[in-house]
């Protein structure tokens, strides 16, 4: 079968889909392999592997058609890591017989993956990282401690940066493995963090096995394709315009007009100045959207990123604020293990502490701003003192 | 409501081109720099080349009028182009402001002719309204009697360069606007903050008017939100220009050894302005694509370009007068230059207070008390 030439063929082939496999009627799980072995899953996929080689733009329209319908979804907010990271890292670097292991069950949730990446001695420098990972016979020997790990409690499998060869400057001796989660020498922890609940883990590393057929990409090559894994988490702003005053600043608007008698100037001031960032922060995303569009990546992510978490920020500590003695109270500081984030959830405390990681999580503030200034404004770089220097050389 | 594209279309590629290359070729900063110091040869010279040469007098006018018959979303490249070379010519006031005011107006009367001639280049207008005269606020007016106007009308921008002056005054049947001959008046010119929009004082002292819209005050308001709404996209090229200029300076300037920009407290503050400017350039553009459109949010969308875009080029300016360090300070370097107009474009056709203020209303977030 030739795939759809246009989206009206696409949406004729969402249709045929429903037809043969009713929503209301068919297994859930039955139900989504049959979406993914029908390349309706991710349609900018190959074909075979839950694609059919089309644009990533047809996506959108996809999801729509089939949520119109009443289909089950994948739960895409429960595998957050292995649909935005992990697939696109597995289908770029990875051979065939991993492809075919590991994405159909990962977009149908059976499969949920988490990230161990960083380590409490790597955060921003993550190539410095120290795990290492040793040949024995068809398969590797893995000790280390990760930290930052959301869902690995939940996670069948995760995406690993380690270190095989300690002899070579720090980027040049890392490789990447798919961790099996399940092995014995795997000790997940809950890290507690300023909000009272543990959303993200430590993940202790003790004589794992990996077999040398979970190796993704070559021996070496590790920071390539961790910085393919990463370039993907930014290139993941697409999807839907979000709405004006959605978000973090619709929350404050809606406290502002249900409170008339906690309004002071003061407040009315940074509350206005504030609505005009964020509305200036989504038109930008609106534009960059726009230049993604016609196929001309845009600097903006990084810039985006910065945006986002500063207004985050101001709005939820003006927020407290405005509530007054209500912003003395907070909801809860029973330690939990939430499935996943959800900021306008909880109360006004909750996401002022919460928001404090915005500038911290995926590449912090001040990493951002050496970004921003040397790749987008051509700035000169950083001094890397340690570049050249093997990595079991370096002062840690 | 379909999305407004917020990217320039290839037509205003090419019109960015064009503009830009006339200024690289006549619009000397320093000649610019000599307006402060009263020589205002450069001025006619080249706004008879951005007119006439190039067309841009008449570019919102329709074409069944003389005009180009081109949109917000062009006048704004224009004057992002304006704002980044410094040019000292009245295309805000003239072929933006008067001439939208003059818009509804119909073809074969006097306004009509003045629309035509205004299109061609030929004669220059400006709205007798101070600059610092928002698009929401009350409107300043003269008295008119028997066809006669008397009154001054204070820090009008485009006096100096306009061969008429529409004058909005009072009369029995509410505020009209008025055409009056720029030499039949006595326009004080004024030690401007911004000498390369040199304001005058405008007094007239019963001199002959001809009546050109009625009920003017709507016309008058649109007039005031388009200059406003583009205004924007005027700041957002002074903007780029000093984030531009500093980074070329930053990359030559050393100091320790170095190469000053690459020291991390200033990488930082750069990375900082080049975000805004981003923000920027999306909130103009969508004032512009808005005002295109001709949106239900038009008013919404000028509102929030102004309040971002007016304390953006004076953020962009003061951190570029700081980071080139003395010579930002010096007379010769042009920095100063935008300086002054950032400082200026912040108060014009209100200020970003002004302008929050009436978003509050817009988006009903009352005010306390």
């Amino acid at each position: 079968m030739t795939p759809p030439a246009g989206p009206a063929e696409l949406r004729e082939r969402v249709e045929r889909f429903l037809a043969e496999h009713d929503p209301a009627t068919t297994e859930r799980l039955a139900f989504l392999r049959a979406r993914y072995d029908a390349g309706l899953a991710w349609v900018h996929f190959p074909e075979g592997h839950g694609g059919l080689g089309l644009p990533q733009a047809w996506q959108l329209a996809v999801d729509e058609q089939f949520a119109a319908a009443g289909a089950p979804d994948n739960n895409p907010h429960s595998n957050v890591i292995g649909l935005g990271m992990a697939a696109p890292t597995i289908l770029a670097f990875g051979t065939e017989e991993q492809k075919r292991r590991f994405l159909r069950p990962l977009w149908t949730g059976e499969e949920i993956w988490c990230q161990l990446f960083s380590e409490p001695g790597a955060g921003s420098d993550l190539a410095a990282l120290a795990t290492r990972a040793v040949r024995d016979g068809d398969g590797w020997v893995v000790n280390g401690q990760k930290v930052w790990t959301s869902s690995a409690h939940l996670a069948r499998f995760a995406i690993l940066v380690a270190r095989t060869d300690p002899d070579v400057p720090k980027h040049r001796g890392l490789t990447y493995f798919l961790c099996d989660m399940t092995d014995p020498g795997v000790d997940v922890r809950p890290l507690r963090q300023i909000t009272g609940e543990a959303e993200f883990n430590e993940v202790f590393l003790t004589d794992v096995r990996i077999p040398d057929a979970h190796r993704l990409g070559a021996v070496g090559q590790g920071w390539a394709v961790a910085t393919a894994t990463l370039n993907t988490e930014r290139v993941a702003i697409g999807g839907r315009a979000a709405p004006r005053e959605g978000g973090m600043v619709g929350l404050v608007a809606q406290t502002w007009r249900e409170h008339p008698e906690r309004r002071t100037p003061e407040l009315h001031d940074r509350l206005l100045r504030l609505w005009v960032d964020a509305e200036v922060a989504r038109l930008t995303g609106l534009r960059l959207r726009q230049k993604l569009a016609q196929g001309r990546p845009g600097p903006e992510g990084a810039a985006m990123k910065l945006t986002f978490a500063r207004l985050n920020q101001q709005l939820s500590g003006l927020e407290l604020e405005l509530l007054g003695e209500q912003g003395l109270r907070y909801s809860d500081w029973t330690m939990v293990r939430p499935e996943r984030v959800e900021f306008t959830g909880r109360d006004a405390g909750y996401r002022y502490l919460r928001s404090k990681g915005n500038s911290i999580e995926g590449g912090t503030s001040e990493i951002l701003r050496n970004i921003v200034a040397e790749r987008v404004l051509g700035l000169p770089p950083e001094p890397r003192v340690d570049k050249d220097v093997p990595w079991k050389d370096q002062a840690k | 409501m379909s999305e407004l594209d917020l990217l320039y279309t290839d037509v205003e590629d090419d019109l960015r081109s064009s503009v830009r290359g006339l200024l690289a070729d006549r619009c000397d900063p320093g000649a610019v720099i000599a307006l402060y110091d009263g020589d205002r040869s450069l001025v006619a010279p080249l706004w008879k080349a951005i007119a006439t040469d190039l067309g841009l007098a008449g570019l919102l006018v329709p074409e069944a009028r003389g005009g180009a018959g081109a949109t917000a979303r062009e006048a704004a490249v224009v004057l992002e182009e304006l704002g980044r070379a410094m040019a000292p010519v009245p295309f805000l006031t003239s072929a933006v402001v008067a001439a939208t005011a003059l818009a509804d107006t119909a073809s074969a009367d006097t306004a009509g002719g003045l629309l035509a001639q205004g299109a061609a280049g030929e004669r220059t207008a400006a709205l007798a309204v101070p600059l610092s005269t928002t698009p929401y606020g009350a409107l300043p007016a003269v008295r008119a009697a028997d066809g006669r106007l008397t009154g001054t009308v204070t820090s009008v921008a485009g006096a100096l360069e306009a061969d008429v002056l529409l004058v909005p005054a009072g009369t029995a049947d509410g505020l009209a606007l008025y055409a009056v001959t720029a030499t039949d008046t006595t326009r004080d010119p004024v030690v401007s903050l911004d000498m390369a929009r040199q304001l005058a004082d405008v007094h007239l002292d019963g001199v002959a008017g001809t009546p050109v819209v009625a009920g003017a005050e709507p016309a008058i308001r649109r007039a005031l939100l388009t200059g406003a709404a583009l205004l924007a996209s005027e700041q957002l090229g002074v903007a780029r220009w000093c984030l531009e200029e500093t980074i070329g300076y930053l990359m030559q300037r050393k100091q320790f050894g170095r190469v000053v920009g690459g020291f991390q407290a200033l990488k930082h503050r750069l990375a900082d302005l080049a975000t805004a400017v981003d923000g920027a350039n999306a909130a103009a553009r969508h004032a512009a694509a808005a005002l295109a459109a001709d949106d239900p949010d038009v008013e919404l969308a000028v509102a929030v370009a102004q309040a971002y875009c007016s304390d953006l080029a004076v953020t962009a300016a003061e951190e570029a007068v700081q980071l080139h360090g003395g010579i930002g300070m010096t007379w010769e370097h042009p920095a100063h230059l935008y300086l002054k107009r950032a400082k200026a474009d912040q108060i014009a056709f209100g200020t970003p207070g002004a302008h929050r203020a009436r978003l509050a209303e817009l988006v009903d977030l009352p005010a306390a008390g």
